[in-house]
């Protein structure tokens, strides 16, 4: 389930910043972990007890044939069978444009585990903007690469738009890198009007404000 | 088989103590004691081996079988002749592999291939037992697995894997001896049994209680067994276990001869099938066991009397790796009953796998040859080996 994993660098941008943030050893649940390959990095390099929830049958087969865990589900109907607290982070790497319910799938997210890292392609990108003011016509880029009948993305915002949404669930945002195709990510300060406009897809740390650092 | 001569795996072959198994037999002084409350004294458990046990006693696979299986499961049936009845997971270079496990499957209690059960003789009245024999749980039945594991030299279980009610014995082997597997593997099963599964059952059970045959129980010592109610029983209960794609692609509304015989011979091939499936199973199965085993599933509600659910039941079982996979079209135990259980093994905190695999096959895919569930099988057998040391 990772509805714009076509190109293949930025999501590698992307795992390494999770990769960057995840600590040691810690509790893992990827929503959306496809054939795992996020999963096998996180338990290779971070040692994590990592689990995975994936829609796809040959995703959860490819990933039980890598020995990872993980459990066939859908983030907007299955994160609710998850035990309060039982994750430090869920991960939902390019997908909850992609969800039915973005707002409850986060603050599920935000219930089972500490800590959540959020990637999302960014709708307020200069690109994105000046298609839409030139052509008139639904973008299609490098991370939006579908029609708009066809892309699986039915929740597109832009980075504002998500911290909107961060801030009326409570959510801290502990950290924000910006990615532009192919190029590593870049920390930025998400509040600053202008990285709305320069920044391709993104990539937050959250944490609930009652959660212990 | 002639009448009354109920299969007993004295007459067949493979049994006698040694390499590729045998009965075991267990002192008077040590019962059974079961859940209902009764004891089986005496006990003996029927069951076959393939594989050499390594030097360090850690590579041993139990097998537990399903309703109407037995412990060939590896092995090729001595009174039927068929295939080994897991021939599509169990064998050289499959998910379960001789030639690097140890693999043990035993006929459960209260079963009529060997084990103690209703057909075996009561040494009180030198009959057999029928209704005499003590009522029977699922628990009971891993009780008597884990005395032979246990005689077999065997503290730890590298895997516990079963279909069904074997997939029930599995999820009973992580609430009872939490300790004593590694990995766990439940297929096309649930932790308890439904109002749909007993009132199937019921079915059954009335099917063969209304055969005069059936003698109150006691057709042992009459010389004569109730074949048409248990062949009903096994009609009835083989529907359940395919769906309703599988009955169309194979028969539709097929016929045995041209036209219609106006009359209630088997005039449709579906008919003619299940006649079939009822008829032969009589040849392999007792109709007491069919009625105990039945019961057996029924009682089973793995979170029942338990504060907490079913997570309780897991409470122990934190380091057992588990997989868990249903079918779509399995009606039987559908995939909701699945994912019950990995919601409690989640609130456990268990590393759960879970897999629901597409297939129109019904019940029977975890039978039949299923690619998805065999790659599954074996890359969570091959990672839970390299964790374990193995491979």
């Amino acid at each position: 389930m990772s509805p714009v994993g076509q190109t293949p660098a930025p999501m590698r941008e992307d795992f390494a910043e999770i990769l960057r943030l995840v600590r040691p050893g810690a509790r893992v649940l990827d929503v959306g972990c496809g054939e795992g390959a996020l999963l096998d990095l996180l338990v290779r390099h971070r040692n994590a007890d990592a689990r995975g929830l994936e829609i796809s049958p040959e995703g959860v087969s490819a990933c039980l044939a890598r020995g990872l865990a993980v459990m066939q589900g859908d983030a907007d109907r299955d994160l609710r069978e998850f035990p309060t607290g039982a994750f430090d982070y869920v991960i939902l790497s390019q997908t909850l444009q992609a969800v039915r319910d973005p707002r409850a799938v986060l603050s599920e997210m935000l219930r089972i585990g500490q800590r959540a890292i959020v990637s999302l392609p960014n709708f307020g990108h200069w690109r994105v903007r000046l298609d839409l003011l030139a052509h008139g016509r639904m973008p299609v880029t490098g991370a939006l690469p579908e029609p708009w009948w066809s892309t699986p993305n039915i929740h597109l915002c832009t980075l504002a738009d998500f911290i909107a949404l961060a801030e009326d669930l409570g959510l801290t945002i502990e950290a924000c890198a910006a990615f532009a195709l192919g190029r590593p990510a870049r920390p930025i300060k998400p509040s600053r009007g202008w990285e709305n406009w320069r920044a391709e897809a993104a990539l937050f740390l959250l944490r609930r404000q009652d959660a212990h650092s | 088989m002639s009448e009354g001569d109920t299969p007993h795996i004295d007459d067949a072959p493979g049994s006698g103590e040694g390499p590729g198994g045998g009965v075991m037999t267990f002192e008077r002084q040590a019962p059974l004691r079961l859940d209902g409350g009764g004891t089986i004294s005496d006990l003996r458990i029927a069951y076959q081996t393939q594989g050499q046990l390594n030097a360090a006693r850690s590579n041993a696979i139990l097998i537990c079988h399903p309703l109407t299986l037995d412990q060939f499961a590896a092995q090729p049936h001595p009174l039927t002749g068929r295939r080994p009845w897991w021939s599509t997971l169990v064998g050289p270079g499959l998910p379960i592999d001789p030639e690097r496990h140890f693999i043990i499957c035993s006929n459960v209690v209260g079963g009529c291939m060997g084990t103690t059960g209703p057909s075996s003789i009561n040494p009180a009245t030198g009959e057999p037992f029928g209704l005499a024999f003590p009522f029977i749980t699922i628990a009971d039945m891993v009780r008597a697995q884990a005395m032979l594991i246990e005689r077999l030299g065997i503290e730890t279980l590298f895997a516990v894997v079963g279909g069904s009610m074997g997939g029930m014995q599995v999820l009973q082997w992580a609430a009872s001896y939490p300790k004593r597997l590694f990995a766990a593997v439940c297929i096309a099963a649930a932790a308890r049994h439904s109002a749909q599964n007993i009132a199937l059952h019921e079915v059954g059970r009335q099917a063969i209680m209304a055969d005069p045959d059936w003698r109150g129980g006691a057709y042992g010592a009459a010389g004569v067994r109730p074949e048409k109610g248990l062949a009903v029983a096994r009609m009835a209960a083989h529907i359940t276990y395919l769906s309703e794609t599988a009955l169309t692609r194979k028969f539709g509304r097929g016929l045995q001869r041209d036209g219609l015989s106006w009359g209630f011979d088997a005039d449709f091939q579906v008919e003619s099938y299940l006649r079939h499936q009822g008829a032969s199973f009589v040849d392999r199965f007792d109709a007491n066991s069919y009625l105990y085993i039945t019961r057996a599933m029924d009682y089973f509600d793995l979170g029942a009397e338990r504060e907490g659910g079913l997570a309780s039941a897991f409470a122990g079982a934190r380091d057992v790796r588990f997989c868990l996979a249903s079918f779509t079209s399995d009606w039987l135990y559908p995939t909701p009953e699945s994912r019950a259980i990995v919601r409690a093994l989640n609130l456990a905190g268990a590393r759960t796998s879970f897999i629901e695999i597409e297939s129109d096959k019904g019940h029977d895919a975890f039978l039949l040859d299923e690619p998805v569930l065999r790659s599954a099988l074996a890359g969570f057998l091959t990672s839970a080996a390299q964790s374990r040391g193995l491979a």
